[in-house]
């Protein structure tokens, strides 16, 4: 016991004593934090418009001002041809076109129908799929206030009319950022928890001061809970400093309990930290630790549910996401702070990511002592 | 010249000799596109909803089962009670319940008229939007069958031509936007960290002395970095090609050239950042946090650089990413030739230069 407190020490001093450290420590994470929210926005919105308007009417003018004034889109480019506006999709100036036929309200009145043309730069093919729903969806609507005015009104709706009604929960204002923060700063801490982990093993092994400690009488499970704590503690500065800033920041008030979220963290940090020392102790290089350490937590994030809903993945893919403790922190920050679960409501996770912690701290520890040994 | 070589050679034997660090730098790229091409998708599908019926009759049982059946839902409980959906909901168990309120056909039939709430888990508000679309949808194709015979008058026909990418597949955007990310970290990461750990080893001093030229020697440690860069590139595009059917519409030549370029740009900002860099930690994670995330976030293919602040809009301008990746969307996607291009192509010369300008300035001050 006063071994590992030596060691804690002779730690927490080497971190001290490195200011790069503190800085990337610190300074960083809040930066991203300030930042990521206002950038990573999913929400489609702006999309620019080009308009090719053969007809020239009233009713042309109006549809157009009606699908700019819904918010979504912006006009931004009028053309002549159709070839001109694709010149203006290409030069990525816009989005999408939407061409108005010639006679296109002289079709509507003689015809009883008229064609309308939609065309997409769908590279990506998200917004695209949306943009091209939302003009649909403003047409469509449009197409149903011209029948309210030219059809003599009906009294008596013979129809049967099912009305559907939606309520949104848990983020009624529909904001991304309560949606993003916590995941982004389930991301934070963890690269910063499992690269300074990885990397701290191996860094002794490459300057040589591994030895020392190999001929000294520290068992391995001493020396591995000498290396875990202090990043442990690092992680849980980290962690409070960003929610002190989602709170402040963003307003985010968690639903649940902090005390939630630092169980729950707590448990979490043990695991991603024993990851992170395991892949320490297979590394012989820095460079070769950080560049493995990466690649996993890449694969990890990528794989969270933080960018991409879990259930749209296949089957594979949803099977390694139950080995990804990434993945069960950001479901229960989500939770906790967004829908106020508790203990209870956690509780599989909870014992997912006990089961994670045991199993790389056990392995890490098996394995530091035959590299050692 | 010989020389140059030589330690070129040297550069290539370190890098070859650690088989791990070239397995992952080889693998990485193709383990990016399988997670991009076959399990990350915005597309909403499966999502747990929960059904709280209150009537229970043959009208919410048809609309149920149509919801059920649909691809995008996946019912996974049944509720029959308020205080039991919320627990449900808080477990994280579904994103979305629909609530039939009591009497439901008698009232559509009666009156013509009946209510559905749809209740979505709104903390992702994209999937909670998009699934009570979904849902509404099935809904009102329900309502239509109600009353199948009813011709509309004034009808606009909309057409909706979707170029480039007729499937909506995501391929067609992440594609360009992985090269960016592999290429930027490949060349950027691995060199400030390869010339950082000299001086932190102290074997800097020891090649400083040697004959060469010292950004002679820098220049050849980036060497290697860029035949693994072209390696990549290669195998990148031939998964997308082959294993994600996404084709190389424009000239080829042009968008390896582009690429060579993109990659001594992403060489040069490695080098920078070891000239600033004191250990290979530092170094590791500058390069992280002020490449990866960047590039991640301002390349434009994961989030529109559109919808961001106007300040962040204008800091995206100089990750160099984001250049790079429009013009593989033009040469390689659209298929547009250099004239479409050649203003990025000219921004990243000119940050390539600029990298490289304030590199040798800085490398003369330190060992001078």
């Amino acid at each position: 016991m006063r071994m590992l407190k030596i060691l804690l020490w002779k730690e927490l001093i080497q971190i001290y004593r490195d200011p790069a450290i503190i800085r990337i420590l610190f300074i960083m994470p809040m930066i991203q934090l300030l930042i990521l929210p206002l950038a990573a926005d999913y929400e489609i919105k702006n999309i620019n418009l080009g308009v090719v308007d053969h007809d020239h009417t009233e009713y042309s003018r109006k549809l157009v001002s009606k699908i700019v004034s819904s918010g979504y889109f912006r006009l931004k480019d009028y053309s002549a041809t159709f070839q001109q506006g694709l010149n203006a999709i290409e030069s990525d100036k816009t989005d999408l076109i939407l061409e108005i036929p010639p006679h296109f309200e002289r079709d509507m009145v003689n015809e009883n129908k008229a064609p309308l043309l939609v065309a997409v730069d769908a590279v990506n093919g998200v917004k695209a799929g949306l943009g091209g729903a939302y003009i649909q969806g403003i047409i469509q609507d449009d197409n149903q206030d011209i029948r309210a005015q030219w059809i003599p009104e009906q009294h008596f709706n013979p129809r049967p009319v099912i009305e559907v009604t939606t309520a949104d929960w848990y983020n009624p204002h529909m904001n991304y950022r309560v949606f993003m923060v916590p995941g982004i700063l389930v991301m934070l801490v963890t690269m910063i928890g499992s690269s300074f982990a990885s990397n701290n093993i191996v860094r002794e092994k490459e300057m040589g001061t591994i030895e020392q400690i190999n001929v000294s009488p520290i068992g391995k499970a001493q020396f591995i809970l000498g290396k875990l704590i202090p990043f442990w503690m690092l992680a849980l500065t980290v962690l409070t400093i960003g929610l002190l800033i989602a709170r402040f920041v963003y307003g985010i008030v968690p639903l649940g309990h902090y005390v939630t979220i630092y169980i729950f963290a707590t448990i979490y940090l043990l695991a991603i930290l024993g990851l992170g020392l395991l892949l320490s102790t297979y590394a012989q290089t820095q460079q070769q630790s950080m560049l493995v350490s990466f690649f996993v937590t890449m694969i990890f994030n990528l794989l969270s549910g933080l960018y991409t809903p879990i259930e749209s993945m296949p089957a594979w893919a949803q099977m390694i996401t139950r080995f990804n403790p990434v993945s069960y922190f950001i479901e229960v920050m989500r939770m906790v702070m967004l829908k106020g679960s508790g203990l209870a409501d956690i509780k599989y996770q909870i014992f997912a990511l006990l089961g994670f912690a045991v199993v790389f701290n056990g392995w890490a520890i098996l394995n530091y002592r035959k590299r050692s040994g | 010249m010989k020389q140059f070589l030589i330690f070129v050679k040297k550069e290539w034997l370190h890098i070859w000799r650690d088989r791990r660090t070239l397995f992952i730098l080889l693998f990485m790229p193709i383990i990016q596109i399988i997670l991009y091409g076959f399990a990350l998708t915005n597309e909403v599908k499966n999502s747990k909803i929960a059904i709280f019926d209150q009537s229970k009759d043959e009208a919410t049982v048809m609309i149920s089962d149509e919801i059920a059946a649909s691809r995008y839902f996946n019912l996974v409980k049944n509720v029959y009670t308020y205080k039991d959906m919320e627990a449900t909901f808080r477990k994280g168990e579904i994103r979305m319940a629909i609530v039939f309120p009591p009497a439901f056909r008698y009232d559509l039939l009666h009156s013509n008229h009946a209510q559905i709430q749809l209740i979505a888990d709104a903390s992702d508000p994209n999937t909670a939007n998009t699934l009570t679309n979904y849902a509404t949808a099935v809904i009102n194709d329900y309502q239509q069958t109600l009353d199948p015979d009813q011709r509309l008058p004034y009808t606009i026909k909309t057409e909706v031509r979707m170029l480039y990418n007729p499937e909506l597949k995501g391929a067609y955007n992440f594609v360009p936007g992985v090269m960016a990310l592999v290429l930027m970290l490949v060349c950027a990461m691995m060199t400030s960290i390869a010339i950082v750990k000299e001086k932190e080893m102290g074997t800097m001093e020891v090649i400083l002395v040697s004959p060469l030229k010292p950004f002679r020697i820098i220049i050849a440690k980036t060497i290697p970095y860029l035949l693994i860069s072209m390696l990549n590139i290669a195998s990148i595009l031939l998964l997308s090609v082959y294993a994600l059917d996404v084709p190389v519409a424009g000239n080829l030549g042009l968008l390896i050239a582009e690429s060579i370029l993109f990659t001594i740009t992403s060489l040069s900002v490695g080098i920078l950042i070891s000239n600033t860099a004191k250990t290979q930690q530092t170094a590791m994670f500058t390069s992280m946090m002020s490449l990866f995330l960047p590039t991640l976030l301002f390349s434009g293919f994961m989030f529109p650089i559109e919808n961001m602040p106007v300040p962040l809009q204008v800091i995206s301008n100089i990750v160099p990413a984001k250049w790079y990746f429009i013009i593989v969307k033009e040469v390689m996607i659209k298929g547009l030739g250099f004239t479409a291009v050649w203003k990025e192509t000219l921004i990243l010369v000119i940050m390539t230069t600029a990298l490289l300008g304030i590199s040798i300035y800085k490398f003369k001050i330190r060992l001078g």
